[in-house]
């Protein structure tokens, strides 16, 4: 394939949600190239009639009666957060 | 008490346990002074918990005690020290999965695998360094340095679990638990002359793993010999109804099995193991070990495993596809690094990913960004997916042939810290022989079989879905006869 651009690697990196700084950016680009030209090996497979493997076993999902069966650690769980309020996780104002 | 009780294997510290020649106490201490002399020299460990250790090792010898008095026998498990890989949710100590997004990350539960060994009596002394999210072949990518193999600090250890390689084979502890997703378990007790078991997918529950590529992830152990890893995965395998993917089958006697021995065995010797990267004297071990399974009785079984030169690609379309969505829930709100001052909920995201993940782990989330994103997941994902099929159909077919397959487990041996850091892509063929096994969901160890240059190599012995038993048979009758599992590295002895 062709090498990605920095602006591609911009645009996965966002839809990623992931910060990179821009110095990065042309390092990024010739890796993830180098890994796509090395995964494109794969088209020159034969899988015709192949079905995708859906379980390395074979096993349908399996159930569950629907009851609670794990204890409330929401205080354990939450002291891990880094910021909360009357057991509510805070984040920036998302309506003005 | 002798101060030879870290040369010891588990069956025989249970034995001195048994008898009475020393206590779990006195154990564990031996233990934290060897990590304490020698664990900063490998960087083994993220977290030592030497408080923890002594109180569960005081809790085993009065266990031990009371089943005395009523004339009951102690598991082989109970008081016996070991190190688990920071991977593993432990309730109360702090687990970092390698990365500063979870440095201070301290776990509200034990995973499964913590609590069954817990439950056994096991006593943990620390947590393992590990690959950053377990992503890695040389324990490089971890946020808190990398760990040096203890058989030439200048080398690697293998990866991702090379904390709980170098533990092991320095006789820090005499038990690493790790978990193998491409190699992970096998890679680095190959290059450390370990005895490195994953097995069958589903056999250990996933519960309480952080998790990197839940159809491939699977938790193993390390230890000296087959028979350690015997009594160990009796304790760690079976059914979870915690994790969905955990299947519910009785779960055999690997002890009882240790047994069973090689007289009559089939092995598949695929010529695809073989390929113009393998070192070739590394070749050469294998022909040696497989000289001597034939010296007890095995038959060399031809058998072609096409598509397994796939494998690497399909791996890394599949690993960093569900990396990809695993790794979407470190978003700096609910627990993990927070960036400081974000300006609005994107800037919180994409700040506290960037500086909490390291390179790699962001290069693996970003290539499976881009094989899931809109227009090519037919052309990458369901492609691979498709290949992967063909290769577990090509161990299928192999397996109503043989009973094992045997191989190398890695092309080389260790190579140096640094050394392949620069591109990914040569990183990511150090596991060419390893992969194929988790994208099958098939039971594989590493065994040592010999030294290149001084340094470690390992063979890998693959089996048939839940053939954990005839594994561990196999192996047991191979370390039987030779010697190269009890070798370890001289600055350690």
């Amino acid at each position: 394939m062709s090498a990605l651009t920095p602006e591609q690697v911009r645009s996965i990196a966002h839809l990623a949600r992931l910060s990179i700084e821009a110095e990065e950016e042309a390092r990024y680009a010739k890796t993830l190239t180098n890994i796509l030209d090395f995964v494109a090996a794969l088209e020159r497979v034969d899988v015709t009639g192949v079905t995708a493997m859906a379980h390395p076993l074979d096993q349908p999902q399996r159930r569950r009666p629907d009851q609670a069966t794990e204890p409330d650690v929401r205080a354990q769980a939450q002291a891990n957060a880094p910021k909360v309020e009357a057991g509510l996780y805070l984040v920036p104002k998302v309506i003005e | 008490m002798t101060s030879d009780l870290h040369t010891r294997t588990i069956a025989e510290l249970g034995a001195l346990l048994d008898a009475g020649s020393c206590s779990s106490v006195e154990l564990t201490t031996h233990f934290l002074q060897r990590i304490e002399a020698h664990g900063n020299t490998l960087n083994a460990f993220i977290t030592v918990t030497p408080e923890r250790a002594l109180a569960a090792a005081k809790a085993a010898d009065a266990r031990r005690a009371l089943l005395n008095k009523s004339g009951e026998k102690a598991g082989p498990l109970l008081g016996v020290p070991f190190v688990h890989k920071d991977i593993f949710c432990t309730d109360g100590v702090r687990t970092t999965c390698g990365s500063k997004m979870l440095e201070n990350f301290v776990p509200p539960y034990d995973a499964t695998v913590v609590e069954r060994l817990g439950q056994a009596g096991m006593v943990m002394l620390a947590k393992a360094n590990m690959d950053e999210f377990a992503m890695g072949s040389s324990n490089e990518t971890s946020y808190f340095g990398p760990v040096k193999n203890p058989w030439d600090i200048t080398k690697v250890p293998g990866g991702s679990s090379g904390g709980s390689a170098a533990a092991v084979a320095a006789r820090l502890a005499p038990l690493a638990t790790g978990t193998d997703t491409g190699g992970s378990i096998r890679q680095p007790a190959a290059l450390t002359n370990l005895t490195g078991f994953k097995p069958t997918y589903g056999a250990v529950s996933r519960h309480g793993i952080i998790a990197f590529a839940s159809s491939l992830d699977q938790a193993g152990t390390l230890t000296q010999s087959a028979e350690d890893a015997a009594l160990v995965l009796q304790a760690m395998v079976g059914f979870d109804p915690r994790d969905s993917t955990s299947v519910d089958r009785k779960v055999p006697d690997y002890r009882a099995a240790l047994a069973t021995g090689i007289k009559g065995l089939r092995i598949g010797v695929p010529p695809e193991f073989f390929d113009k990267g393998l070192d070739r004297r590394v070749a050469q071990c294998v022909h040696d070990a497989l000289d001597e399974f034939s010296r007890q009785g095995a038959m060399v079984v031809d058998v072609h495993l096409p598509n397994l030169a796939q494998s690497v690609p399909v791996y890394y379309v599949v690993a960093p596809a569900e990396c990809s969505s695993n790794l979407a829930r470190y978003d700096g709100v609910r627990f993990g690094h927070r960036c400081k001052d974000p300006k609005d909920l994107t800037d919180l995201y994409m700040r506290s990913r960037g500086e909490g993940f390291g390179a790699e782990v962001k290069r693996r989330i970003m290539t499976g960004t881009y094989v899931l994103s809109a227009g090519y997941y037919d052309a990458y994902y369901l492609k691979a997916q498709k290949v992967r099929q063909l290769i577990a159909d090509d161990f299928r077919k192999a397996f109503e042939r043989v009973d094992v397959i045997l191989g190398p487990t890695t092309p080389t041996p260790a190579f140096g810290l640094g050394e392949k850091t620069d591109d990914p892509v040569t990183m990511y063929l150090n596991d060419i022989y390893t992969i194929g096994v988790n994208l099958a969901g098939l039971p594989a160890m590493s065994l040592p079989m010999g030294f290149v240059d001084g340094l470690p190599v390992g063979m890998q012995l693959i089996g048939g879905y839940f053939s954990e038993d005839r594994l561990l048979g196999v192996a047991h009758g191979y370390q039987q006869a030779t010697d190269w599992h009890r070798r370890m590295p001289g600055a350690f002895a």
